[in-house]
This record gives structure tokens, sequence and C-alpha cells, in this order.
């Protein structure tokens, strides 16, 4: 992304050139419009590179619905929304970095591109406990799901289970759990792992390109002239955003 | 321009810093090549990827057809070694040959001269696009050498993420990457068409090849990303046993196939469409006529580009999906014959009552007519559901797709290099050699696949390595048509390798084409355009006349500028 507003190619420049001008764009204006559609394309693949998982989430959700309803409840609502929000305030941080930006506020930019990263990892940060607590309790995808381990310490004991010592579980205790879910829910986990894990990545891109444009405020190689690229990376992010709030209904408030 | 040989000129420093001389000689060094951000020379490195993945591809073809040379296992003892074998033929020489063959290739190299541009729109990303070309084709390759690949190309589940002992991941990733490549060689065309058109330029003052790669690059985009989630999602499956596409867990491989193909059949108009685009330039500047018809050559490029989207069903009408979304892709499969056979009426019409002249270039443009012409039409057979039945998975398909991606495809391909060939190096090749490769690869191909329809028709499946003796006719015949095709490609790449031994001889017009590229000297300067180029009609072949002096076609003085008021046909 960054390179697609980067303004220098490997030919050496006419001396009176605009240093921000590459040598085969006629004028700043063309640059500018070329920047932003290509940013506006690249998302456009982006989209479509969700819209697998979408697609396949609605085709099992129509397949399944008690599998979504009765996995959803798995999924921690409080923990989600507050991501939610994270994730919205920092499309606020990001969208007055790029009004900063244009107007050349050195300062402002500088600290609402920190703020916008630091509710990025925020957002990693609370991601990684519901993670863990799901590897806990062996909310898995598919083959690697198990029942027994989110019935809790007295079903297991109960069970004859030793919850102290990393013995694999009995598969008669699987079983038992299974029946008592009435159903595995390793397929929602699946997507749920699938969608949230590829927005995830997504979020680690976005702070690479953020702390980029951190580390080139600072420096003060941000200008007017060359802001569309913080525009360009406002516009990724606020992608992220938007494709998280698509993920929070269609995953945390279901059921 | 004005001379015939341009001899390799000194480089000088001109004042601002400009270095003198064309794009083939003003940077020195593995550097100024593997790391530039010439759209030229990106064009030919590609080229080099391509030629050496299509001899490798077809090594694998020629050891496959050898063994069908008889009914019984002869060099190809086991099932398994001969599912690879088709695998990495299929893999390579869509991956890595046919879906990069014509944009990244001829189109990176002519868009922005068409367009009277310095370059694409991104220059570095049209770099990385090549470096992770590369990076995926180190990928396959390595997936062949560490396990190979036996799912075929199509990857489907759950052979590939449950059965297959062989480096899936690795190939799948691979694939992955390239379509990543692929995507941002798209993104570029896009940006660069909409963007860096000269003025007075329009959409429809364009040449149709730019239409084609348009088109083209709009799939691309739309396209190839849900092929990238799906690949992703073969991964998680086979290494993190997520179970989407497995029905032990409740997924269903099904669903894979809606989203393989979902890609893969626009992937087939990602492969024909720029072939499409190189026959128009092709078709009239070797009748010397208008091209007839150029708005719904244009409009059609987009039709099919859209059509492409609707029809992925048609590969899926044995796999149980319902009967009413069977009939409705098989109607809208049929559809796709419209814009198509649009276009072969208005090239033939081009042609009619004009001056043609058989040079290497047209023989491969009427030999796309010819086999493009089967190809469409025995894709009607199969958009048949009734009769698709029958010829399902028989060496129907295998011809009938052959002659859409070779038989069309790369010879769309061959008839650009052809064409851009004295453009891209500044040599003429031998003109007789090229005919003698031409008219081989018309005959091997006939020869290899023409049989296999009848072969088809009569049962015979494919991906087989042995087969009933009643078959064995057929495949004789095609085993020899595959030895002469693999003769005539190599005839092919020989003489055009021959032709760069020489000094330059190509003069900027050999043809007497109108785009922009023929206005500038062959190879083209290092910025395209020493001076501010000028703006011609690209179809007013009347001001491009023979100039005996400088032994090139040049434009009247003054005439065939766009904007002369000059009516499409």
């Amino acid at each position: 992304m960054s390179a697609m507003s980067d303004a220098s190619h490997g030919a050496p420049e006419h001396p009176e050139h605009d240093p921000h001008l590459a040598h085969h764009f006629d004028d700043a204006q063309q640059q500018f419009d070329a920047a932003k559609m290509g940013m506006w394309t690249f998302l456009v693949t982006e989209i479509l590179f969700f819209s697998g998982l979408f697609c396949a989430y609605a085709v099992y959700r129509s397949l399944y619905p008690d599998l979504f309803e009765g996995a959803a409840k798995y999924l921690n609502t409080t923990l989600g929304a507050i991501n939610t929000l994270v994730l919205l305030f920092s499309s606020l941080t990001m969208a007055w970095a790029v009004r900063c930006a244009q107007l050349e506020q050195k300062k402002g930019l500088i600290l609402t591109l920190a703020l916008t990263l630091a509710c990025a990892f925020g957002f990693l940060g609370i991601k990684y406990a519901e993670y863990s607590h799901k590897f806990h309790e062996g909310l898995l995808p598919g083959a690697n799901y198990s029942a027994a381990l989110h019935q809790g310490p007295e079903w297991l004991e109960e069970h004859g289970v030793d919850i102290h010592s990393h013995a694999p579980i009995p598969e008669a205790v699987e079983q038992a759990a299974l029946a008592k879910d009435g159903r595995s829910y390793g397929l929602f986990f699946g997507i749920y792992f699938a969608m949230t894990g590829l927005h995830g990545i997504h979020v680690l891109a976005g702070i690479a390109v953020i702390l980029f444009l951190l580390i080139r405020a600072i420096q003060g190689r941000i200008k007017r002239e060359n802001s569309v690229i913080v525009d360009n990376v406002g516009l990724y992010w606020h992608l992220v955003d938007l494709i998280w709030i698509f993920l929070f209904p269609l995953l945390y408030l279901i059921n | 321009m004005s001379t015939t040989t341009i001899a390799n000129e000194e480089q000088v420093a001109e004042p601002g810093g400009f270095r003198h001389g064309d794009y083939l000689t003003c940077d020195k060094g593995w550097k100024s090549w593997a790391f530039t951000l010439d759209h030229k020379r990106i064009g030919v490195m590609y080229m080099l990827g391509v030629v050496f993945s299509f001899f490798l591809g077809g090594m694998f073809a020629l050891v496959l057809r050898m063994e069908l040379f008889t009914p019984n296992p002869t060099i190809i003892r086991s099932g398994d070694t001969y599912n690879q074998l088709f695998t990495l033929h299929g893999a390579i020489m869509i991956f890595l040959v046919i879906i990069p063959s014509i944009p990244a290739v001829l189109g990176n190299f002519v868009l922005p001269i068409m367009l009277g541009a310095k370059d694409v729109a991104f220059p570095r990303i049209n770099l990385m696009s090549f470096h992770l070309y590369v990076i995926g084709m180190v990928m396959l390759v390595a997936a062949i050498l560490s396990g190979g690949l036996d799912t075929g190309w199509t990857f489907y589940t759950p052979y590939s993420t449950v059965v297959s002992q062989t480096s899936v991941v690795m190939a799948v990733m691979g694939a992955f990457v390239l379509g990543f490549s692929s995507i941002f060689t798209g993104l570029n065309f896009v940006v660069t068409i909409h963007k860096m058109r000269p003025a007075g330029m329009t959409f429809f003052k364009m040449p149709l090849f730019l239409w084609s790669l348009y088109a083209t690059a709009i799939i691309q985009i739309l396209a190839t990303p849900v092929l990238g989630i799906t690949l992703l999602l073969i991964v998680v499956e086979r290494t993190l046993g997520f179970g989407i596409f497995d029905p032990k867990m409740g997924g269903d491989p099904v669903l894979f196939q809606h989203f393989f193909w979902f890609y893969s059949h626009p992937a087939v108009y990602i492969m024909i469409l720029p072939a499409m685009g190189v026959i128009s330039e092709l078709i009239t500047t070797f009748s010397r006529r208008r091209i007839f018809g150029y708005s719904f050559i244009a409009y059609s490029s987009v039709l099919i580009a859209i059509f492409g989207f609707l029809v992925w069903g048609h590969h899926l009408f044995t796999s149980g999906q319902s009967p009413v979304a069977t009939a409705i892709f098989s109607i809208l499969t049929f559809s796709v014959s419209i814009p198509s056979a649009i276009k072969v009426f208005n090239w033939m019409a081009t042609m009619y009552k004009g001056s043609i002249s058989l040079q290497t270039p047209m023989l491969y443009a009427m030999s796309f007519l010819f086999l493009f012409g089967i190809g469409g039409l025995t894709g009607l057979f199969l958009g048949m559901l009734s009769v698709d039945l029958h010829l399902h998975d028989t060496y129907f398909v295998v011809a009938h797709f052959h002659y859409v991606m070779m038989g069309s495809a790369l010879v769309g391909f061959f008839g650009g290099l052809h064409f851009w060939w004295p453009k891209i190096f500044g040599r003429m090749y031998d003109e007789k050699w090229g005919r003698i490769g031409a008219i081989g690869i018309f005959v091997g191909f006939n020869t290899c696949f023409f049989p296999q329809f009848i072969a088809g028709v009569q049962g015979m499946p494919r991906r087989y390595h042995q087969y009933e003796e009643i078959f064995r006719p057929y495949m004789v015949i095609s085993t020899i048509g595959a030895f002469i095709l693999g003769i005539a490609s190599l005839i092919v790449f020989v003489n055009l390798y021959k032709s760069l031994k020489k000094p330059y001889d190509a003069p900027p017009n050999p043809w007497g084409g109108a785009t922009l590229e023929w206005t500038v000297t062959s190879p083209p300067p290092h910025h395209n355009f020493d001076e501010e180029p000028k703006i011609y009609d690209p179809y007013n072949l009347e001001a491009v006349v023979w100039d005996p002096e400088t032994r090139s076609y040049k434009h009247l003085e003054g005439q065939g500028l766009l904007g002369d008021g000059e009516q499409d046909a």
C-alpha cells in the first residue's frame, strides 16, 4: 500500500521536478487520483477476499442454524463489544490523522497516529485474551474441537477426568460431553477462527503501515503534497474496522 | 526514428540526468534488471519466466503423451505417478504460463506505450508483481521436488485436504502467491487505463488490446481474491483440520467446488480475453483495414467478463447441485457464446476485402480464428445438460479446453509475441522459419487434440494412464501430434532466439500498425517517448504508409491523428 503513493522512481529526476511527483505522472493531481483509485481498487479485492468466508458463513448458518446459535453462547460478548468500541475510536483518530496531514499539523498527526496504533494493539491484546480462553476450553476448529473441556471442572471430575494432568481426554468422556451439548461446534469455530484470524492478520498489517506513517511523521516527511499516503492508510484502516463491524454481530450477537 | 538500423548508442548523460539510449542498453548488470521499475524490462523478465515454464510444462505433457501411445503402462508404471505428471502439467501451464502470458508479458510492455505514457501507474507494485511471480514459481517447483502434487490443478477437497500424501500445502501457497501477482498486475492496468490516457483518447478511441486487458484486469481484481481465500482454507484444513470442506465435520466439499470455480471459470476468460485483444490488433494491421465494429468488439470484451462470472456452476453439473441451478447455469453458459461470436464475426468482416498479408503474426491470428471456433463451439456441447452427462470427464472435455487454452490463448500469445518481437528486441526474426513454426503449431495442435474429441465421444475417460484397445488409433495419432507440436514450439523459440544474435535491424514500424508503440524506435527509448508523443487514431491504417527510404511504415505527415473526425466503420 505504501508503495502505491510512493513518489520516487528508479530513474533520475529532472532537477526542477517537484520531489513528490513521480516522473511518469503529468502533474500532482493525476498522481493523487491514481493513488486514490489504486487504493479503492485494492479495497475491492480485500472485500472479495473476505467474501468467501462470509459466503461460507451464510451457507452453513442456513444449513445448521442451531449450530450457530448453540456455539455463539461460548463467545464473550463483553470483550467483543469493547473491541468494537476500540476499533470505532481508532477509526475516529485515523480520520483525524488524515485531516492533520492535510493541514500539516505535525504534532496532531503524531498524536492521532499514536492513538490509532495504541487502539490496534489494544484490539489485538483483547483478541489474544479471547483466543487463549478458547484454546483452554477446547473451543477449537474442526478436528481439534473438544466438547469435554468446556463442561467445567466439576463435570469433568464427575466423569473421572483428572483436570490437573495433561493426559488426553478418554473418547467415552468426549462422547458423553458431545451428547450433553447435542452436537459438536467444531464447524462454527472453524469459521470463527478463520474470519477473526484473517481479520487479525489485517490488523497486524495495519499496525505495520501505521507505524511506518508514524515514523515518517516524526521525521517530518509527511507534507500536504504527499498526504495521500495517510489518506490511503486511513481508507484501509476504515475497511478493517468495517469488516469487524460485520463480524461482531454475525458471530457474537446471534443468540 | 529515421534510420533503419539503430546502433547501440553510447550512453550519454543529458542535462537533467536522463541517460540516452534504448531500454535494453540504458543500464547494465543483473540488478538493473531484477530491481528495475521499467515496465518494459519487467515484461521481458516475465517473458523469460513464461517461456521457461512453457517448456517445463510441455515436457510433462510429452511424457504423458508418450505413455498414452500404447494402451498398457510402459514408461509410467503407476497411476500415482501419472496423477502427479498431469497435475504438474496443468498447474504449471495455467498458473505460470497462460495466466501471465499475455497480460504480464505483452500487456506490461505495450500498455503504457499505447497510452503515450512513460510507465504504468504504480511501477513499484508492477515490480512486486513480478517478484511474487518468481516466488510463486519457486514454491511450485519446490513442491514438485519435495513430494510432487497429485490433486489435479483443481485441488478438489477432500482429496487435497485429507487423502493426498504430496506437498499440497507448498503448491497451494505457491498458487496463492501467484494469485496476488495477478491481482496487482490487474490493479495496475485498471488504474493506468483510467488515469493515464492522453488527452483526446477516450475509452472508445483506445486500441482494442487495451479494452481486452481492461476487461481481463477487472476479472483478475474481482475473481482472484476468492481463489486466494479458498486456497488459504485448504491450507488450514490440511494443517489444522478446520473442517469447513470436510463432510466428516459437517463441512461441504461441493462448497469448495463453488468457491474454486467462482475464480477458475472467470480465469478462463483471464486467459482468453487478452488473446482476443491481440487478435484484434493483428487482424486489422495485416488486413490493412480499419477494425470492423469497434464498439461491438469493445463491449463484447466487457460482456464476456460479466457473463464469465455467472457460469461457474457448469463445472458442477454432475456434483448434485440443484436442478434449477443447473438449468440456469446451462442457459447462462450459452449466453457467453454471443459476445464471443460477435468478436469472431467482426474479425472476419475486418478481413473481408482487406489486403491481407500472410506474415507470421497473421498466420497465428488465422489459426486462432479456426481453433477458437472449434474450442468455442464444442463448449456448447458441454453446456448442454443432457450431452454433458455423457461427455463429463471424458477426453472430449480435455480436447475442448485445450482448444481454448492452448489453441486460442497460447496461439494468441505466440501471434502477439511475433507481432511485438521487433518492437521489444529491435530485431526481425527469420520470416520463413517463423511461418514454418506457425504452420507446424497449427498442424501439430490439431493432430494432437482433434482425435481426442472422437475418443471422448466414444467414452474414453480422462486422467487414466491405461485405456481400452479400441481407443488406440486416436491416442497414437494424438501422441504423434503432440510431438509435432513440441518440435514446432522448439522451432518457434529457436527462431526467435537466433534473431537476438543480430544487431538491431528492426524499423520502428515493420508491419504498418497505427498504434502508438509503432511510432517510437525499436526497441523503445528508456522513457518510451523522447519527445511529447502525437496521439494517433489506432485504426486509421490508411494514414500509415510504407516509406521505402527508411524501410518502415510511417504516418503521413499530420494525418491519422485522433480527433480528425474519422468515424468508426
